[in-house]
């Protein structure tokens, strides 16, 4: 059976998520860092910050593109790709499907086209509230025919990163992500592609270790943790206790890693602007 | 060596074992004349990564691997095999040099998992790993990678893009170490046993995935029959142009997916 066939199949599973696309805007948010609660619909509209302290809560797929894109132009595509159970992990399913319930979304990743102050553009979002943004089999499928759609038509690509690193219950599966996304974007860059790899709190391990890391221009929101191994992973395997504010964006930017932070505020006017300066 | 019916976390120990055969002593019996490189031409030589030049009857390869130590002193100077973003910056360094001269490139992937310190973060450990799987996705040489003992997470697949994949027999392929996997899963660093199980990291399980090419027996022929696999794959490989072997190449990976889906049990 071919793996369109497979994907058709599905199709109308999830198709019925899209009603149950749970609607935040009236459920309370308290801040992690001051404690203030705040409803949805207020976060949403001021860009998911907290009003009282200024913390970036994690922003929904949908959202983040809605902050980033001229509005309405959003067309989501390759719905029809979401994660199988390839190992047989006990209670992966039931996993997915509590994820999906929660978020609206097919898997951790949403895609589609869009244009940004006119101009279009190829974007996707990892949702880290969908089993912590990992990559598994369909995240990692979905980054690729992005990828490939975006060089098809000569647009740039954006890919908004949130991920605690490859997806566990995939196993080896989720592995060959890193493979298949590096080498897709690889390709994209080299036939001409402008990649903007946009990196989020938290961007970690196999996601960090692949795709992410390789656009032409890295850009990073305030305080965002990104790192190979996390300082809780560091520390149990080498003892080592990791000095403060080590592997968040600041520290980053200082040691060459991103080209530069960018607050959610001005994301949309950095963007336009890189994106003019981006035209052939 | 050569025991059979060993479960997945015996098999675990196994390839962790200090008198396994290492690197050093794969390259002594499957080449000759072997040149050893070294160092990023950034910053400095990591130890845990072997690399060079040797013929492999009488064909010239670059050959570059995972080092691990046999005693606790060579471990703590090889870092048991983890491997800083220098070590991949060389590697990469010697596969762009293979490429330009037309020889293969042979890996062998040993690693506990790359290093996962203070130093190798500051250095760019996510971006060492990531540029060196993109660099071999797109290498226009025949590439063979053959996981000889433990294959863990980035760090292993780092080396492990290639055109062909084998494995050892009682070798291990994972996203990461099944403590490392028992700690986030359970948050319970010792239930390593209990991971292994449905972790599917065997090279049986893995190849009936489709994931890897083949496996290689181990015992007292267990050197010939690498030999063997090599000198096949390269003879059928260096048969197809560089652009053939990047398109096939990226294609054989992306087909694994497929297989993730048709092994949907949903």
């Amino acid at each position: 059976m071919n793996i369109d066939d497979i994907f058709k199949q599905r199709k109308k599973r999830w198709n019925s998520l899209i009603n149950i696309r749970k609607n935040i805007k009236t459920e309370q948010f308290e801040c992690p860092k001051c404690k203030k609660v705040t409803e949805g619909g207020v976060l949403k509209k001021a860009k998911w910050i907290c009003g009282e302290c200024g913390y970036y809560f994690k922003v929904p797929a949908h959202d983040r593109i809605e902050m980033l894109c001229d509005e309405d132009s959003f067309k989501e595509k390759f719905t029809i790709i979401a994660t199988g159970n390839p190992l047989d992990f006990p209670g992966y399913e039931d996993k997915i499907h509590e994820n999906q319930e929660k978020t609206g979304l097919s898997d951790a990743f949403l895609a589609g086209s869009a244009r940004v102050a006119g101009r279009k553009i190829a974007i996707g979002v990892l949702d880290s509230r969908f089993l912590m943004g990992s990559m598994g089999t369909a995240v990692g499928e979905k980054i690729c025919r992005l990828t490939e759609y975006a060089g098809k038509r000569k647009i740039p690509l954006i890919i908004f990163s949130a991920s605690g690193g490859a997806r566990m219950q995939e196993g080896l599966f989720s592995l060959m992500q890193m493979a298949n996304t590096s080498a897709a974007v690889e390709q994209f860059k080299n036939a001409g592609g402008l990649f903007i790899s946009y990196l989020t709190n938290p961007t970690t391990g196999g996601v960090s270790a692949s795709y992410a890391s390789l656009g032409d221009i890295i850009i990073a929101e305030p305080d965002a943790l990104i790192c190979f191994a996390g300082p809780r992973v560091i520390k149990q395997t080498i003892g080592q206790t990791l000095p403060e504010g080590f592997q968040h964006a600041e520290f980053l930017l200082e040691h060459g890693m991103i080209d530069m932070i960018v607050r959610r505020e001005e994301m949309r006017d950095v963007m336009t602007r890189l994106l003019q300066m981006h035209k052939k | 060596m050569g025991r059979k019916n060993l479960t997945p976390y015996e098999k675990v120990l196994e390839a962790r074992k200090a008198d396994r055969t290492n690197l050093v002593e794969y390259i002594d019996t499957l080449f000759e004349d072997f040149i050893e490189m070294h160092g990023d031409r950034l910053y400095r030589d990591d130890p845990s990564i072997i690399g060079g030049i040797a013929l492999f009857h009488g064909m010239p390869v670059t050959v570059i691997g995972h080092r691990k130590g046999k005693n606790t002193e060579e471990n703590v100077r090889f870092n048991f095999g983890m491997t800083s973003p220098e070590g991949y910056r060389k590697a990469m360094r010697l596969m762009k040099e293979a490429e330009k001269f037309e020889r293969p490139v042979i890996t062998f992937v040993d690693t506990p998992g790359a290093y996962p310190g203070l130093e190798a973060e500051s250095n760019g450990q996510s971006n060492a790993i990531a540029e060196s799987i993109a660099l071999m996705s797109r290498l226009k040489v025949p590439t063979i990678s053959i996981v000889t003992g433990e294959g863990s997470s980035g760090g292993a697949l780092a080396l492990a893009m290639a055109d062909r994949v084998w494995m050892l027999e009682h070798s291990v392929y994972s996203i990461l170490s099944p403590e490392g996997f028992s700690t986030i899963m359970w948050k319970d660093r010792s239930k390593a046993a209990q991971a292994c199980e449905i972790m599917k990291i065997t090279a049986k399980e893995l190849k009936e995935y489709g994931i890897i090419d083949g496996i290689i027996p181990e015992g007292k022929r267990s050197i010939a029959a690498i030999d063997k696999v090599l000198s096949v794959e390269l003879s059928r490989l260096k048969k197809n142009s560089g652009d053939t072997l990047v398109k096939n190449r990226l294609q054989k990976f992306r087909r694994i997916n497929e297989s993730a889906f048709k092994n949907d049990a949903s």
